[in-house]
């Protein structure tokens, strides 16, 4: 973006969150703050521009989801779905998340500085998560495609009845869920990681992590098809 | 969907302000729940037992039970009225009183005995109840508050939470319980006695029935995690304090919010966001399955 506009403040005690969404949603390109978040729920979402929202304060649920190319910052915590549904751009969540953080995510990249609760990851589809600290039981459920990195411990159930979903964790895994298994950390993996946590900012050594997969015991895969994912 | 709010103050400084703030975070739950609002307010102890009731009919002639169960059981009883709410207060024995209104007053639901608790509940949007049975007037130490929308029993003043069965102690669900009928079963034979079809009652119930087996608190929500079949977060109201648990898979969301002046816990984070000093709260989500209690008691 070669043009950058200066910070619009968009103060939620005086308009409305449709009012505040709307802004963002027509806004082609520049900086904005929505201030005074107070847990309100579907902060800017459904943006298709490159613009710059950061959210001063707390968000309730389903903040930043169905974003394409914007990137979002929550400064404070998240709640139940944050990005939900990302096809791309970036949200960054400098505290904790709840549960479902990033589920359905086609693409783009979600940082959580904290820890999330349950079912982080639930059905992603492309998305790419990292999470500072740990997620909850059930994280990375049925997913699909997309990358999950944890700094710190998975709960109970990992990636239960996982697809072709990669993830990476650095800390305990309390149990992997069904049709999920430690896989081989191969070099292309490992280069992969490296460039993640680049990407998300975060200080961890690749070599740190184990990686997970699925089995493939139940679903049909045929590895012919394996492009495809 | 329901939303549950609960208040627990540290130290005397917000007392005056603990009805006004569980109103504030009523509020908030209002789009989760816009059929019926309760909550249970905790005071002091004075050495006087609590009744709280509310009327079916809206014509109870509460004096006229005062003066039947004042002489039924050789009690002096102060009827307070409050819209079709009523307060006794005596001293003497809270759970007679409660059984003789039970089998005696068909037109009364009785909502709670104590020394330190008082329960109201309503049909309705949270601030309309709030304002018609003087939330934002009350002081006290801690509170439970509930904003309902129905699903396991009809939406009547009755079914509405906070439940409560035994003395002092009172429960806000959301969620349901699929093992409520055979629970209730199981309860009545233990001599519980149940007003409602209501699964939270249930709950209420099987506390209150632990808890007189000589259970702690924390005991009988252990109890509560292996007996109950269903999904939940329960806040829970005692004469000391307040504890929240979730079922062992999380269905139901919750959020717990503690500074050096209070704790409050609500389903959701903006039914927080208002209270004094929030931005000083160290904020998290409880787990699965952990009971998490704070209590007055030394």
């Amino acid at each position: 973006m070669s043009e950058v506009m200066s910070n619009t403040d968009l103060d939620l005690a005086t308009l409305s969150r449709r009012e505040a969404n709307a802004t963002l949603q027509a806004a082609q390109a520049g900086a904005f703050r929505l201030l005074g978040p107070n847990g309100a729920h579907a902060l800017a979402c459904g943006l298709m521009h490159p613009i710059e929202v950061t959210i001063e304060g707390h968000a309730g649920y389903y903040a930043a989801g169905a974003n394409k190319e914007a990137a979002v910052t929550i400064r404070g915590n998240a709640g139940t779905g944050v990005a939900e549904n990302l096809m791309s751009g970036r949200v960054r969540v400098t505290g904790n998340a709840s549960q479902s953080a990033g589920a359905t995510g086609h693409g783009g990249l979600l940082v959580i500085e904290g820890d999330t609760a349950a079912r982080c990851g639930i059905s992603m589809k492309g998305i790419d998560i990292v999470v500072g600290g740990s997620v909850g039981h059930m994280s990375a459920f049925m997913g699909q495609a997309g990358r999950l990195v944890v700094l710190g411990d998975a709960g109970a159930d990992l990636g239960d009845s996982i697809y072709e979903a990669e993830l990476f964790v650095r800390g305990r895994v309390a149990s992997l869920g069904a049709d999920c298994e430690e896989k081989e950390m191969t070099e292309a993996a490992r280069d992969g990681l490296a460039a993640l946590l680049e990407a998300a900012g975060m200080d961890a050594d690749p070599a740190q992590f184990r990686r997970y997969g699925s089995a493939r015991r139940l679903y049909h895969f045929t590895i012919d098809n394996a492009d495809a994912y | 969907m329901c939303g549950i709010v609960g208040l627990y103050l540290k130290n005397t400084v917000l007392a005056p302000e603990l009805g006004r703030l569980t109103a504030l975070m009523l509020h908030e739950m209002a789009a989760r729940g816009p059929d019926s609002t309760g909550f249970a307010v905790y005071g002091p102890p004075d050495g006087m037992t609590r009744l709280s009731a509310v009327s079916r009919t809206g014509r109870t002639d509460w004096d006229a039970y005062a003066r039947e169960l004042g002489r039924a059981l050789d009690i002096e009883i102060a009827v307070e009225t409050l819209a079709d709410h009523a307060l006794l207060r005596f001293s003497g024995d809270g759970q007679a009183a409660r059984h003789w209104l039970i089998a005696h007053a068909p037109d009364v639901s009785v909502l709670s005995v104590g020394e330190a608790i008082t329960l109201c509940k309503g049909l309705g949007d949270p601030d309309e109840v709030a304002q018609r049975l003087g939330l934002a007037q009350r002081r006290g130490t801690h509170a439970i508050a509930h904003t309902r929308m129905a699903t396991e029993s009809a939406v009547t003043t009755e079914g509405s939470h906070p439940f409560s069965t035994g003395a002092d102690t009172c429960l806000v669900h959301n969620g349901s319980l699929s093992n409520h009928n055979r629970l209730r079963a199981r309860l009545r034979r233990q001599g519980e006695t149940f007003q409602t079809e209501n699964d939270s009652e249930v709950a209420a119930g099987y506390l209150a029935w632990r808890m007189r087996e000589g259970d702690s608190l924390d005991e009988a929500i252990a109890g509560a995690l292996r007996d109950f079949d269903g999904f939940y977060t329960f806040a829970i109201g005692t004469a000391q304090g307040f504890a929240v648990v979730r079922d062992p898979i999380a269905c139901k969301p919750a959020v717990i919010a503690e500074t050096d002046e209070w704790v409050a816990m609500s389903s959701e984070f903006r039914a927080i966001a208002r209270l004094p000093g929030v931005e000083h709260a160290e904020i998290w989500e409880p787990e699965p399955a952990r009971i998490y209690a704070w209590s007055h008691a030394a």
